[in-house]
């Protein structure tokens, strides 16, 4: 059997996370002889994609928490675990990887009991590899976990759990049923929106689509209806007969809401009809992503778009370049700001660039999150110092055994950046992390500008906190002065908060760049060079008469230590 | 385009690839051998001419330049057959250049007045440096006393000496590299080439230096004042810079190089030789045989070529833009834009005037002293 069976796309594979929930249908005959019909759900554990996790517990009757014995709980399993509680789960405890020489079962046991707060005293010891443990698995959910109700009889009622495009099938409609029958061939309704749906097909992943005429309660499984767009369904919804149907609806799912935004442009200009295209394409799978026309002087055209986080945004990213095939540049990633308007008006500021003219601001808020980070004792002294250097208030610390568990409460634009490999980084990746929006507070916010051979470089404008303005600002200009080429004539880069210049380094010009011999025979060779450079100083952005690398966005803002 | 390359002349190109030892340094086509058979290598080289010149017919020869490896292992005999065939098969110029490039080693020496009385009429000396110390970093096999030796024997039979130096040497510093090069002008006849040391990909100092042995090489800004310093120090003395790396008194200039960065026509031969060649109105990139033995078998049963190319408007006036833009009489810019099919963007020439990095003055532009330090810079500014 192929390994990473359910993680499809290359990123999943790649870095060995789940991004996409995903499910699975087995029969299975249990050591008293029943057979029995198992839904499963893989869900993701990064906090960009609880949305998923939360979605897929509705639609379930209970969890099996998977904690790698090797590396003991994360902050994402607490997130998860919760959300769980929450669901009025049954949670079967599930130690992982214990083939592997750094496992150690009865710390970790220990660790689900002390932080979590569960009895782990029975869990079950598992190799994925190795098979070991994946009866005991089997039997638990068969025994330990409740049969789901419902009724056979009653109208239709499925909770539509998740939808996805097609190119053959068009919208694949992810479905749980919790009362009644669907069936091919019969005509439902969106109770959301009232629209009517001949279904044209049902079925099940086993994990491989199986086409089979009819679901039953408790069962998990897709139809698909002729619908063009999964913009047109709306996950959460409650799908029943299109008459008698059900009365009353499910209660749905909050929708996912980005939190990060950055800019996309094309490295190069004329990409940017492929550029649009991959981004409809892929925000017809991808609800949570958002995405707006954007225009920027200094790179052009291009999108503002919105994630549920970095790592959601790093995904999205990879997969234009991968699998569209388009270079791109990658703005400052930044977070919803409220402007408050002497008018008593209130803007909601995604974009740095688009910051109201100073004189008719009041003040600004920016969101805050309780940040959860658990750390080997060791390291807590460099997790500490991290969190103040970012603006935080200390919530919450407490012990258990070796490892702390630390409360943060941060403002969200100092993590959205490079926190997260930041922290990793102090603690050698020791450090797990989760976070959840908690509101916005005020706080004394400034627009800084970065000015290039003395004209501004929009797609470097950042906010930042005015007491650490100055900081932030010298540590850009010296990174883009290593970041920018030397050119022919020395170039000026200024920080500046409005019209006052904060910081300022400078670039010297390029001395020396001359091929010393160059006769005949090196005509073709040294064209072929010329030919090379001019096509990588096409690749670069221009602003007036300087050339700025692509990944001078991104890396400018990059904080070390 | 069938006659642009009469703005650069016509010179021939003749590729000896032997060397007594490989220097350090060295990207040429070179290889140590002792087992060659003149009388074959001549065969092959006559072969290529005469397959040569029914490409080119009618033309008037302005140049000859045995280059290498060290031509000057060459057998005069074979040089002088070389230079004989070349006269008969194109009409010479009345007063055709005929460089050999010469190892400055006592048995060399010896075999000046032949090379003399076979029709070489300027020499080009690799002295490289002044002292024996950077002469054995730089894997030379002779010593400065046999090189002055050499050059003055040189200056004895030829009017027109030249000589190569290399600076910006591990741990050179400015001030050595003044002394030296005002040493080198107290000995200079006509002709200096004074190359800048640039680590070459496929070299030996390309491997120490990838793996951090070639220590003490001098910084970039240090490098950029040894050059100007270079300038101004051969100005004084009356061998002006009249292209990136070679000076000479005024009427002295190397016409073969001139050649190649007027863009002119070339006729390459021996292998591993590149040519540039305008046939049926079309201007042709050509290369030989890499390989020694390979194209002594290839050129000998008659054709030592292996590719050929006509070259695009667009390489065309990348190369003229390359090469004319070294020199000091500059870039004729309607002949630029003739080749290109369109005109030089005004907004680059503008900025780089602008910097003082070009100078514009009727139909040209040239490099200003800062340009030429940066001159692959303001080419791929210029460049289409």
């Amino acid at each position: 059997m192929k390994e990473q069976l359910l993680d499809s796309m290359d990123i999943e594979r790649e870095r060995g996370i789940t991004i996409k929930a995903n499910t699975v249908r087995i029969d299975y005959t249990a050591d008293n002889g029943e057979t029995y019909v198992l839904n499963l759900i893989d869900t993701p554990g990064h906090v960009d994609f609880a949305y998923e996790v939360s979605r897929s517990m509705r639609a379930v009757e209970g969890s099996l928490l998977v904690v790698d014995s090797t590396q003991g709980v994360e902050a994402q399993t607490l997130a998860n675990v919760y959300q769980a509680i929450d669901a009025d789960h049954e949670i079967v405890p599930v130690l992982n990887k214990i083939d592997l020489p750094a496992s150690d079962c009865d710390r970790v046991a220990e660790q689900i009991e002390d932080v979590i707060g569960i009895d782990a005293s029975d869990a079950i010891r598992v190799s994925a590899k190795t098979g070991q443990g994946i009866h005991e698995t089997l039997e638990a959910i068969v025994h330990k976990l409740p049969a789901p109700q419902g009724t056979l009889d009653a109208p239709l009622k499925a909770m539509l759990v998740d939808s996805w495009y097609d190119a053959y099938l068009g919208v694949i409609v992810l479905v749980r049923i919790m009362d009644g029958t669907l069936k091919k061939g019969m005509r439902v309704k969106f109770m959301s929106n009232g629209t009517l749906h001949h279904v044209d097909r049902v079925g099940v992943f086993r994990p491989q689509m199986q086409m089979i005429n009819s679901l039953g309660p408790g069962e998990i499984g897709f139809l698909t209806a002729s619908i063009k767009q999964v913009r047109d369904t709306r996950v959460g919804d409650t799908i029943t007969n299109d008459r008698n149907g059900t009365e009353v609806a499910l209660p749905g799912f909050k929708p996912a809401q980005p939190v990060v935004f950055c800019g996309l442009f094309p490295v190069d200009s004329a990409e940017f009809e492929d550029l649009r295209d991959a981004i409809e394409k892929l925000a017809l799978n991808d609800a949570s992503f958002s995405y707006e026309m954007e225009t920027s002087a200094a790179l052009g055209f291009g999108f503002r778009c919105g994630f549920l986080g970095l790592l959601h945004l790093e995904v999205i990213r990879d997969r234009i370049e991968r699998e569209y095939d388009i270079d791109l540049i990658t703005t400052a990633p930044s977070v919803i700001y409220h402007v408050y308007m002497k008018d008593g008006a209130m803007i909601e500021l995604h974009n740095p660039a688009d910051m109201p003219d100073l004189s008719k601001v009041d003040h600004l808020e920016e969101p805050r999150i309780k940040a959860t980070i658990l750390v080997p004792d060791e390291y807590l002294g460099d997790v500490l110092k991290l969190c103040q250097d970012r603006r935080g208030i200390q919530m919450d610390l407490t012990y258990a055994g070796q490892r702390a568990m630390v409360v943060y409460d941060l403002p969200l634009n100092e993590v959205v950046f490079d926190f997260y490999d930041r922290l990793k980084s102090v603690t050698k990746g020791y450090a797990s992390f989760d976070y959840q929006m908690t509101g916005y507070r005020q706080d004394a916010l400034v627009k800084m500008s970065i000015l290039v051979n003395d004209e501004p470089v929009d797609a470097l404008s950042t906010m930042v906190h005015r007491d650490r303005a100055e900081m932030r600002g010298r540590a850009m200009c010296e990174k883009l002065k290593d970041l920018i080429p030397r050119h022919m004539f020395k170039i000026p880069i200024q920080a500046a908060i409005g019209g006052k210049v904060i910081a300022r380094e400078t670039l010297s010009a390029l001395r020396k760049d001359v091929t010393a011999k160059c006769y005949g025979g090196d005509a073709t060779r040294k064209r072929k060079l010329l030919d090379k450079q001019k096509a990588g100083k096409k690749k670069m952005r221009q602003f007036g008469k300087v050339d700025i690398p692509q990944e001078a966005f991104i890396s400018a803002l990059k904080m070390d230590g | 385009m069938a006659d642009d390359w009469r703005s650069g002349g016509f010179g021939l190109y003749v590729h000896w690839p032997f060397c007594e030892a490989k220097c350090p340094y060295c990207d040429f086509n070179s290889h140590v051998s002792n087992n060659i058979d003149q009388k074959q290598w001549l065969t092959a080289y006559l072969s290529e001419l005469r397959r040569s010149a029914v490409e080119t017919p009618d033309r008037v020869l302005n140049t000859i330049f045995f280059g290498g490896g060290t031509p000057s292992l060459m057998d005069p005999e074979t040089v002088a057959a070389v230079i004989g065939e070349a006269r008969a098969l194109w009409r010479p110029s009345n007063t055709m250049e005929i460089t050999l490039e010469a190892n400055p080693g006592s048995v060399e020496a010896g075999r000046f007045a032949a090379y003399r009385d076979a029709g070489v009429n300027r020499i080009s000396m690799g002295v490289q440096a002044l002292n024996d110390e950077d002469l054995r970093r730089l894997g030379r096999i002779h010593t400065v006393a046999e090189a002055r030796a050499a050059f003055d024997i040189a200056r004895d039979c030829f009017e027109r000496v030249s000589f190569d130096l290399i600076y910006a040497r591990q741990h050179q510093t400015l001030d050595a590299w003044r002394a030296e090069l005002n040493d080198a002008l107290s000995m200079a006849v006509d002709h200096l080439s004074l190359y800048q040391l640039t680590i070459e990909d496929g070299t030996a100092f390309a491997d120490r230096y990838a793996v951090g042995k070639l220590r003490g090489l001098p910084e970039d800004d240090s490098a950029a004042d040894m050059y100007l310093a270079t300038q101004e120090i051969c100005e004084k003395h009356g061998l002006p810079a009249y292209e990136v790396s070679n000076h000479a008194r005024p009427g002295a200039e190397s016409q073969h190089n001139l050649v190649y960065w007027r863009y002119g026509d070339y006729v390459g031969i021996g292998p591993g030789a590149h040519g540039r060649i305008t046939v049926d109105g079309q201007k042709h990139a050509t290369e030989t045989q890499l390989n020694p033995q390979r194209w002594l078998d290839a050129a000998t049963k008659g054709d030592g070529e292996k590719k050929r190319y006509v070259l695009s408007p667009k390489e065309q006036a990348n190369e003229y833009l390359m090469m004319g833009m070294r020199i000091s009489e500059g870039l004729d810019i309607g002949r630029w834009a003739a080749l290109s099919g369109r005109p030089l963007s005004d907004e680059s020439v503008d900025h780089l005037v602008g910097i003082n990095m070009i100078e514009r003055d009727n139909n040209r532009l040239r490099a200003t002293p800062a340009g030429r330090a940066v001159l692959n810079a303001v080419i791929r500014e210029l460049m289409g």
